[in-house]
């Protein structure tokens, strides 16, 4: 460590300001600051400071998503080993998932930290901790097959349009990944809808056995059919789907960790899973088409319901700021999400509308809660 | 009978150094210092130069906008120096003092109120809102005392009121006509302090739970909050001391009791000394010798004065705690040493039942606003501060009286800058906003 932090010192001054390599001061900032928490000290105010900062704070998201992410790579590939009838171990599967999302993963991070540092140093910040979520975000909600220009275009859009533009990590109204993944939904459907995208290899159909294993329920419940897959199978996650999102199961392991750590919200999961239950019991109530009747519980398992829920929903950046605010939003993601499945089956997908929608929602949310403390502040001298 | 109010969000930071109740001996230093800085939004205007002879209680010098409030030495001697800042601000006033303090005479018959303004002793009643130093002019709504401290190794206020029980309850007396409401003597529960607890002319109340119960501004909030337009007045038991000495002595003794805390303190202990003296009388030879930050109060408000500094006048406690001024591997995500935390992150650490070394280290680097949901886990009041904060930063004036910048002062968002994952400055925030309102309100 002794070695490492000279070294640093040492060529810490080509970077400072005046110095040959000045133009990246702010990759040098980013990364001595990732190896060493820096030496600063505090200046006014409180003399001590808790131990947490950003970096931990991101870093503990991404822990949570490890769960999903090696279980969405062995799905990969058992869902291609399904789909071309050959029976693999379990590790032949991971690997070939691994090396099917591992270029998306690079793709994702490469283009996303490229362009967020680039920002920073023409507007002289310290690289923000921000896009270690969204970079892995991003290739978890795609699905395997998607071209990497593509994932390259998607990264690059939500990092300049969804988050720069608006000043950077912590100013974005809208949730990064999910700008990346509805880009790609509304500028290229055919690589993000339909039955062929979801388990890698059907389109070019080179010894495919089973063609009709590769639409998600989502899609099929769109189409007007019954569920194929058994709400076993969806809970666990052995379904097709977008890399990361298959398990219910993961993402609530992952969910619970984010909650003991207290790093993310519990009353937004919570809330958006009851506001769909709801939803979903009141339309079973009505009944009369496939669409009324697909059970509420099931909406909680199938398309990427629990992995918005967990991981999308609770970026506090774009959420509601608010406690009475927090609940709110969630319930009407949750109601969104099955209202938009039931009465829209265009749009299968309607927890990344929902999601996005009330992002856009949440100041108006929030509004109304200051107003109500205003308020009643205000009643004290009646 | 007095009245229980219970707090529930806080946090008591469990730290090294707490001060043992025991006095380790009687220091002053050889010069003591009047420093404007200790008040907020006040002009000083000299009315001595260096060389002139002052005694205790004798005029150092006045506020420009408010010539009434006025400055007086804690001890007699010959100003030695005005130390002055950017832009010739005056940082210091300091007076060589005599070994035998000799005394101005007050005449204990005159007005109450006109008898604090010449003694000096006015200075120490703050007002809310705003911080700041009270208007005479004004007919607070009421005053409100706090008896305990209960920041993070805070001086215990029975310890430094040992003995001093008639002149407490003198000084309450006194306060008693300055008001129309109630003096509220606020106490943390299951105190048996009769010297506080037994006061007459005063509502006593009770309170219980974490850190910010024993600061007024939470205590107000709770018992009779701030509204748009309405003066409260604030003091600490220190000053109400010095208050009920002027009037049982007719003399301003600013003598007081002052704990050594924090972990780098070798002789844990109080020292019985004087308002403004210099520092290292107290410490010296009673801390370890690395690099130490010396605090004058405690370690969530205190000003960073160093081995040279001077006691802030409404300090009652030095805290000396290790700088943190050195690069840790990785920290971020395997710290090497134990740190308070109020996060779950580090569960040991939140759960550790254990005081901890503390240091001044940042423990990370300053970032937009991100990480909800945390301000309010520490602030016992029915303000979002967020919000507010928001607000202030923005100059909103309308936001900022709505979302109740008259409630609060630096020190009730203390713990919300201790916790903040984004290390954002919200003391300094909060002052800007109150300089803001006032100027224009």
């Amino acid at each position: 460590m002794k070695f490492l932090r000279n070294t640093l010192d040492k060529i810490k001054p080509n970077f400072e300001k005046g110095g040959k390599l000045s133009f990246l001061h702010s990759v040098f900032d980013g990364l001595e600051t990732f190896m060493f928490v820096p030496n600063h000290t505090t200046k006014s105010g409180t003399h001590i400071r808790d131990g947490i900062d950003l970096k931990r704070t991101m870093f503990i998201v991404v822990l949570a998503l490890i769960p999903c992410t090696l279980f969405g790579m062995w799905n990969i590939g058992y869902q291609h080993s399904i789909a071309t009838g050959v029976t693999n171990g379990w590790f032949d599967n991971f690997l070939y998932g691994f090396l099917q999302t591992l270029p998306i993963i690079v793709v994702s991070y490469g283009v996303g930290l490229g362009i967020e540092f680039t920002f920073c140093q023409i507007k002289g910040h310290p690289i923000n901790e921000g896009f270690l979520v969204s970079g892995l975000l991003i290739p978890l909600c795609l699905p395997p097959d998607i071209p990497l220009w593509m994932v390259a275009i998607a990264t690059a859009f939500a990092v300049i349009v969804g988050k720069e533009v608006f000043g950077g990590t912590g100013m974005n109204i809208l949730n990064p990944a999910l700008t990346a993944r509805v880009f790609l939904y509304i500028a290229y459907p055919a690589e993000m809808s339909g039955d062929l995208v979801w388990v890698t290899g059907l389109k070019e159909g080179a010894g495919i056995v089973d063609a009709s294993t590769g639409a998600t329920t989502l899609g099929l419940l769109a189409a007007g059919k019954e569920m194929s897959v058994s709400a076993w199978d969806a809970f666990i996650g052995i379904i097709p789907g977008s890399f990361g999102e298959t398990s219910a199961l993961l993402c609530l392991l992952g969910g619970a960790f984010l909650v003991l750590t207290g790093i993310g919200s519990w009353q937004i999961m919570l809330s958006t899973i009851l506001g769909a239950l709801g939803m979903g019991f009141i339309l079973n109530a009505v009944g009369g088409n496939v669409y009324y009747d697909f059970p509420a519980i099931n909406h909680l398992l199938i398309g990427g319901f629990m992995f918005g829920a967990i991981f999308m929903a609770t970026d506090p950046v774009s959420a509601a700021q608010t406690a009475k605010g927090k609940w709110i939003y969630g319930a009407l993601i949750g109601i969104l999400t099955v209202l938009i499945r039931v009465f829209n089956p265009a749009y299968p997908e309607g927890i990344m509308f929902a999601i996005l929608f009330m992002n856009v929602m949440a100041p108006l949310i929030d509004n109304y809660v200051v107003k109500s403390n205003i308020k009643r502040r205000l009643s004290r001298v009646a | 009978m007095s009245n229980v109010y219970t707090i529930r969000r806080g946090k008591d930071i469990q730290l090294e150094g707490v001060p043992a109740n025991q006095v380790l001996g009687t220091a002053i230093g050889s010069t003591v210092a009047v420093k404007p800085n200790d008040f907020k939004g006040i002009k000083p205007k000299l009315e001595v130069k260096s060389g002139d002879e002052v005694k205790a209680g004798d005029v150092l010098f006045h506020d420009k906008n408010r010539p009434e409030i006025k400055f007086t030495s804690p001890v007699s001697g010959e100003v030695a120096e005005i130390v002055r800042g950017d832009r010739r601000a005056i940082l210091e006033i300091r007076v060589l003092a005599d070994k035998e303090i000799k005394h101005k005479a007050f005449d204990t018959n005159a007005d109450i109120k006109s008898l604090l303004l010449e003694s000096g002793l006015w200075v120490g009643i703050t007002q809310r809102p705003y911080g700041t130093i009270a208007n005479p002019e004004d007919r607070p709504k009421a005053i409100h005392i706090s008896t305990f401290d209960s920041a993070p190794l805070a001086q215990d206020n029975s310890f430094i009121a040992e003995g001093e029980e008639a002149n407490f309850a003198k000084g309450v007396e006194a306060l008693k006509k300055l008001t129309d409401g109630d003096v509220h003597l606020n106490h943390k529960h299951g105190s048996t302090n009769a010297g506080f607890t037994s006061v007459a002319n005063a509502v006593h109340n009770e309170f219980k739970g974490p850190h910010p119960a024993g600061l007024p501004g939470i205590q107000i909030h709770h018992i009779d909050a701030i509204n748009k337009g309405e003066v409260v007045w604030t003091l600490t038991v220190q000053t109400v001391i010095y208050i009920g000495r002027l009037l049982n002595g007719g003399k301003v003794d600013m003598r007081k009791r002052v704990a050594l805390s924090g972990s780098e303190i070798t002789e844990s202990g109080y020292v019985e000394t004087i308002s403004g003296t210099a520092i290292n009388a107290l410490i010296d030879g009673r801390t370890t010798s690395g690099n130490n930050r010396i605090i004058s109060g405690n370690v969530l408000t205190g000003e960073n004065i160093g081995a040279n500094g001077y006691l802030g006048f409404f300090d009652n406690v030095v805290t000396v705690i290790p700088e943190g001024d050195q690069y840790e591997f990785m920290g971020w995500l395997i710290p090497t040493y134990p740190r308070p935390t109020i996060s779950n992150s580090f569960p040991i650490f939140k759960y550790l039942k254990k005081r901890f070394k503390v240091n001044t280290n940042l423990h990370g680097e300053e970032r937009a606003f991100v990480v909800t949901g945390q301000y309010e886990k520490v602030l016992p009041m029915d303000i979002m501060p967020v919000q507010l904060l928001k607000a202030i930063l923005a100059q909103d004036l309308e936001a900022m009286e709505n979302l109740g910048i008259y409630e609060v002062i630096e020190e009730d968002l203390a713990l919300c800058e201790f916790v903040c994952t984004s290390k954002i400055n919200v003391q300094n925030i909060v002052r800007d906003g109150l300089t803001l309102m006032e100027s224009e309100g």
